[in-house]
């Protein structure tokens, strides 16, 4: 029996998931046909909409579905920024997301005025630094609101709440967020906000981007009404559907959820660090975290000689961030928290799932320290 | 029992994957390691279509496959020391590099890690054991057409008791066969024969792209009387011995006899000149720890697909050798390698430094 300790790269279709996908795969679904296959799916699109919109204190109307997050930050920034006129320009974070990040950068290419803020050693970035980046040309801010590597908590009410005068649109990306820590979009203060589905055990290849009413968005797919014409397409009926439960269970489980996954992860950490007194909790050591993630680096080991032995002894981490080949690149993430490139390389992520049980733990702790040992001391005896 | 772990090195090819099929055959724990070694901005796509060609044979044969990062070492022990001898005037020789400290240096030490005792490869080459001492040495592969010694000359003793060279023994075409009838995906997949990491061959190219632009000047191309006979757009652009492509229109058959790169000058010859009849070369690692009396006889091999020519060693200082060919004289080109044979047996290799002219 493997254990699976990468949520944050995507998490196991739940079953009552699967279950409602099922059923929408096979009959004829597209909500904008007038018969009654058309109507059922309508009624299914719009259920999955409300539970969607629920997880975040929204109103169901505001909710553009999407092909995913990386769909759903592309249309926050450049949308926002095309309804904000070519001279508009952005700020955002050094440890966004790559759908954030690669896309700030593009949209500086094309000549938009881009400030990449920094963070501090523990993956933190300060409010007062994003506010103080915003320029007379920033239209657009966009910030995680939760770092899937190292689980920072990035003050995003904050941010929102100074710039609330500033005729600037403000931006998080919630993906690491959502099913770890309530998400209300009044008290965050934002515009708009990114969702994916696959990360709360719905299906890879859904998403959502929460617009606030009266936020002005060009569309970035045309040539359709679907989605208040904020994203034409037939939409992914069977994906949403699951979106929508996965979206109904995250909201109800929540709180015992993110205890239980809290509590685990402080097991782990501290077991491992009582194992192996010289490792490093990558992250903040004390401001807000996620409660699921646990980054480490062990000195003297790659993370990813670290992540093969683990993987063979049938345990699934991941170190930092990864090529489309699967090989682990220095993570930008722990770069822009001072890291040299070598350490960079070393971080390992352990994230837990509302699945993830004592005994898994427990395993980790069992195995991991004589996995080190060997890194450190070549062959096995 | 707990079986023998092993790391294959897999770059996605038919020989890689047949080699890694013969291992799991030999009942070891193998573990498959594809290099990334280029950045997806180098020209090429960064190689995923080989990675997913090699995670499809271990999927096919049941063992774990990774990727692993090394675009950062290969820049810099590989790439850059490519760039940087072209400039020198030299034919830089980057896989028996990337041999020396991607494949056999970091690649080792990460299949260290994984608890793996030794290191397969697609290579074609053999690992003998001498009967008496038990010490193994390096011998050509079975198929003399394939064989790349001429790439691993510089495994030490050490080095082989740890490497496995599972296709040494067959031919091509019996790689092939082996591969075809595993059900292997890669058993048609055609051959690269370029440097890895210079897109459609463009070396010239590659180096402009590459190289601080002050370091690239045109000069003159003189011959052997020292006459200017034209003019060039870099030294990086030649290799000792090319006879084509020199920019001097028609006329009498040229080709260059040495490139400076301190003065910016390509040398040409007319026709069929006298030919080098020795070379000195530097870095030398020998097999048996020891260099061979001087005056030893062997052959050398200058350059990959040419056969070795007989030749004595005629002086040694340190890790310097002076070679002398014994059978007629030959091109020699700097910066690509020396590996002397007896036989089958690998004696040793170093670096080409110069060629020996003249009367000795």
């Amino acid at each position: 029996m493997r254990i699976y300790l990468d949520h944050n790269a995507t998490a196991p279709l739940r079953p009552e998931v699967r279950a409602t996908v099922v059923e929408f795969l096979g009959p004829p679904a597209n909500p904008s046909s007038a018969h009654r296959e058309g109507a059922r799916a309508r009624a299914a699109l719009e259920t999955a909409r409300a539970e969607v919109a629920a997880l975040i204190g929204a109103a169901p109307a505001e909710i553009v579905f999407t092909s995913g997050a990386t769909e759903a930050n592309n249309l926050a920034l450049r949308g926002a920024l095309a309804a904000a006129g070519p001279a508009a320009g952005l700020v955002t974070s050094a440890v966004e997301h790559a759908s954030v990040l690669d896309t700030a950068r593009a949209l500086a290419a094309d000549g938009r005025p881009l400030a990449i803020v920094p963070v501090d050693g523990e993956g933190q970035v300060a409010a007062r630094d994003v506010i103080a980046a915003v320029g007379p040309a920033t239209r657009l801010v966009t910030l995680g609101l939760a770092n899937g590597e190292v689980g920072a908590v990035a003050p995003v009410a904050e941010v929102a709440t100074a710039l609330r005068e500033r005729n600037v649109v403000v931006h998080t990306d919630a993906v690491q967020a959502a099913g770890r820590m309530p998400l209300d979009v009044s008290a965050l203060g934002v515009d708009l906000l990114s969702l994916s589905a696959h990360k709360l055990g719905g299906p890879a290849g859904v998403g959502a981007l929460w617009v606030r009413r009266g936020v002005r968005l060009r569309p970035e797919l045309t040539g359709g009404p679907q989605e208040r014409l904020r994203r034409a397409g037939t939409e992914n009926v069977a994906g949403i559907v699951g979106f929508g439960v996965a979206a109904r269970l995250a909201r109800n489980e929540l709180t015992d959820a993110a205890a239980r996954m809290h509590a685990l992860a402080e097991r782990l950490w501290t077991g491992l660090r009582a194992r192996l007194p010289d490792a490093v909790r990558n992250g903040p050591a004390a401001g807000p975290r996620l409660p699921n993630t646990l980054n480490l680096s062990v000195p003297g080991c790659t993370g990813e000689s670290l992540m093969v032995l683990l993987d063979l002894a049938g345990i699934a981490v991941s170190v930092g961030s990864a090529c489309a080949a699967g090989a682990a690149e220095p993570s930008h993430v722990l770069r822009a928290m001072g890291r040299d490139a070598e350490a960079a390389r070393g971080g390992l992520r352990l994230s837990l799932g509302p699945t993830t049980s004592a005994v898994d733990v427990d395993r980790v702790l069992d195995v991991l320290p004589g996995l080190v040992a060997q890194v450190r001391g070549g062959a096995a005896a | 029992m707990k079986r023998e772990r092993i790391v294959a090195a897999m770059s996605g090819g038919v020989d890689s994957a047949v080699a890694a099929a013969r291992c799991v055959a030999a009942g070891y724990d193998v573990i498959g390691i594809s290099l990334r070694l280029l950045r997806a901005t180098d020209g090429h796509c960064c190689s995923l279509d080989d990675f997913h060609d090699a995670r499809a044979v271990a999927d096919r044969l049941g063992f774990p496959h990774y990727v692993f990062d090394m675009t950062e070492p290969f820049e810099r022990h590989v790439m850059q020391p490519f760039v940087a001898e072209y400039l020198a005037g030299r034919t830089p020789n980057p896989c028996a590099r990337c041999n020396e400290h991607v494949k056999f240096g970091l690649l080792w030490e990460r299949a260290r890690e994984l608890g793996a005792t030794r290191l397969a490869t697609g290579h074609y080459a053999r690992i003998g054991v001498d009967p008496a001492s038990g010490a193994p040495s390096l011998r050509t592969a079975r198929d003399p057409a394939k064989d790349q010694t001429y790439f691993l000359f510089m495994l030490g003793r050490r080095q082989l008791e740890r490497t496995l060279f599972p296709v040494g023994e067959l031919t091509k075409g019996e790689v092939r066969a082996e591969a075809a009838a595993l059900g292997l995906p890669v058993a048609d997949k055609a051959e690269s024969m370029e440097v890895c990491f210079v897109a459609d061959g463009d070396t010239a190219g590659f180096v402009e792209r590459h190289a601080p632009s002050a370091a690239l000047r045109a000069g003159p191309i003189v011959d052997d009387r020292g006459r200017e006979l034209g003019r060039h757009g870099g030294v990086h652009r030649f290799t000792v011995g090319q006879r084509r492509g020199l920019g001097l229109g028609g006329g009498e058959r040229r080709y260059v006899t040495g490139l400076d790169a301190t003065t910016g000058t390509v040398r040409v010859a007319a026709g069929e000149g006298p030919a080098p009849h020795g070379l000195v070369a530097r870095g030398v690692s020998w097999a048996a720890g020891v260099p061979p009396a001087s005056g030893a006889s062997f052959a050398v091999r200058i350059r990959h697909r040419h056969p070795p020519i007989p030749a004595r060693l005629a002086a040694v200082r340190d890790d310097a050798v002076q070679v002398e060919f014994t059978a007629g004289g030959s091109v020699v080109t700097p910066g690509q390698a020396a590996v002397f044979y007896r036989d089958d047996l690998v004696l040793g290799g170093g670096w080409i430094e110069s060629a020996v002219t003249g009367t000795a």
